[in-house]
């Protein structure tokens, strides 16, 4: 008995010992070089990376829904409307998974793809958010620093963005543009934008519709494909 | 079967474990006492600040339905010290997020720990850096998404740089700690130039 008492001790203490040893530092994304930017591209792909995922929820927009579940949703109507316009296309995830920072990247770079959504969405604000990276354009160049990757494209991707933007407004849905301060924007290797849904507050053309809106969730679906389709002849100029 | 050598090991193991928690707890202790020692070497609070008459200053006021900042004159009495001056304005724009019929409705009455000050070493005009240390309970409530949070952020840095010119770039902590996201989009990991939220001429991530 006294031999028992005496290991439950030692259990206990050393359990306290291992309280005491700070917690390990988060990782940091390695600073390595980023594959060569493609400068002989395959055929017209766009990359859909539906943000959030698995242990990451996103913001709550409701008490019975998550952003994961509206990016994810957003993401495969997006990607039946573009194979209908005989669009490839590449996903990040489809399923509820979180990819790091880093492999999201990873998948659209290797897909050398001619347009790059990222899908998020929101409870504030009304219609959709736009944003392309805050980095300023450099010159291309064969091999980018992964982190700023997003650099050579920043030009495309402000044209990709009018694009999606003319689009939304012959939809007659409200948009605001704006530069983004969020991964994995920055280490994109393609023409880029973030496409961020928020419902529609009732105005002078609009009627207020939450963000599960089937209709509503159409007629973006509907305007970014029509908008891709626009940018599959004006991309490479 | 537990023999006499079993038992000397496990005691010389015991006495290791008990000297080992010892040290731990002595480290903490330490680390705690050096911790409270830089707590109450920090400046002091608003209150003990010695206050000039009031002046005219802008607040930056985001409107989340069309991605706007908007100027607001207010009349405030700062603090003489550059730290409490930029705790006072901050507090100010974080009470106008809280006020009824907000543009940016963020719901907490106080939102900023401090204001830190680190001189930039590249910069020829004495520019600085803040270092704008967020509560946590601002961080939690802050809604989430990439608009609503870049439009925090670019509030804090265009009311910072519009009446301290000399703040040129800005970093965020939240409760004195380096964090990835504000509220799970924008970056806090990065130094920002506090011109990049220059709200003039046009308002910024302003739509048609
Ligand atoms: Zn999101």
């Amino acid at each position: 008995m006294r031999w028992t008492e005496a290991a439950a001790l030692a259990v206990i203490l050393l359990g306290c010992a291992q309280a005491q040893t700070p917690p390990p530092q988060a990782p940091q994304m390695p600073a390595v070089p980023a594959p060569a930017a493609p400068l002989v591209r395959p055929g017209f792909v766009v990359v859909l990376d539906a943000a959030h995922g698995g242990s990451d929820p996103g913001a709550h927009l409701r008490s019975d829904l998550q952003e994961k579940d509206v990016t994810l949703a957003l993401s495969n109507r997006l990607r039946s409307a573009l194979r209908a316009r005989g669009i490839d296309v590449v996903t990040t995830r489809d399923g509820d998974v979180n990819p790091s920072m880093a492999d999201r990247a990873g998948t659209a770079n290797h897909a050398a793809a001619a347009g790059c959504l990222v899908i998020h969405a929101t409870a504030t604000g009304s219609g959709v958010h736009l944003f392309t990276s805050s980095l300023a354009q450099a010159a291309p160049a064969r091999m980018l620093p992964w982190q700023t990757a997003q650099a050579a494209y920043v030009t495309q991707s402000l044209k990709l963005e009018s694009e999606i933007d003319s689009a939304l407004a012959h939809a007659q849905i409200p948009v605001t543009l704006g530069r983004a301060y969020v991964q994995p924007m920055d280490s994109l290797a393609c023409p880029a934008v973030a496409v961020e849904m928020a419902p529609l507050v009732a105005g002078h053309v609009t009627e207020a519709r939450g963000i599960s809106d089937a209709g509503y969730q159409k007629s973006v679906v509907d305007a970014l494909s029509a908008a891709l389709e626009s940018w599959r002849s004006d991309w490479k100029q | 079967m537990i023999t006499r050598a079993h038992k000397m090991l496990f005691l010389v193991m015991l006495l290791a474990c008990v000297i080992m928690a010892a040290v731990l707890i002595r480290l903490r202790n330490r680390a705690q006492d050096r911790l409270q020692a830089e707590a109450s070497a920090a400046p002091p609070s608003i209150a003990e600040g010695t206050s000039t008459p009031p002046r005219a200053v802008t607040l930056y006021v985001p409107n989340d339905l069309d991605g706007s900042l908007t100027a607001v004159e207010r009349n405030l009495a700062l603090p003489g010290d550059n730290n409490a001056e930029a705790r006072v304005l901050l507090e100010n724009l974080v009470e106008a997020f809280h006020a009824p019929g907000s543009t940016h409705p963020i719901d907490v009455a106080s939102g900023v720990n401090d204001v830190y000050f680190l001189p930039v070493p590249q910069s020829a005009g004495g520019g600085q850096e803040a270092v704008v240390d967020l509560s946590g309970a601002l961080a939690a409530a802050q809604p989430s998404g990439i608009e609503p949070e870049t439009l925090t952020l670019l509030a804090v840095m265009a009311t910072l740089h519009a009446n301290m010119p000399q703040i040129t770039e800005v970093h965020f902590l939240v409760d004195g700690q380096p964090r990835d996201t504000l509220a799970g989009h924008a970056d806090l990991t990065r130094t920002y130039m506090a011109a990049e939220a220059n709200p003039e001429p046009t308002p910024v991530g302003a739509g048609r």
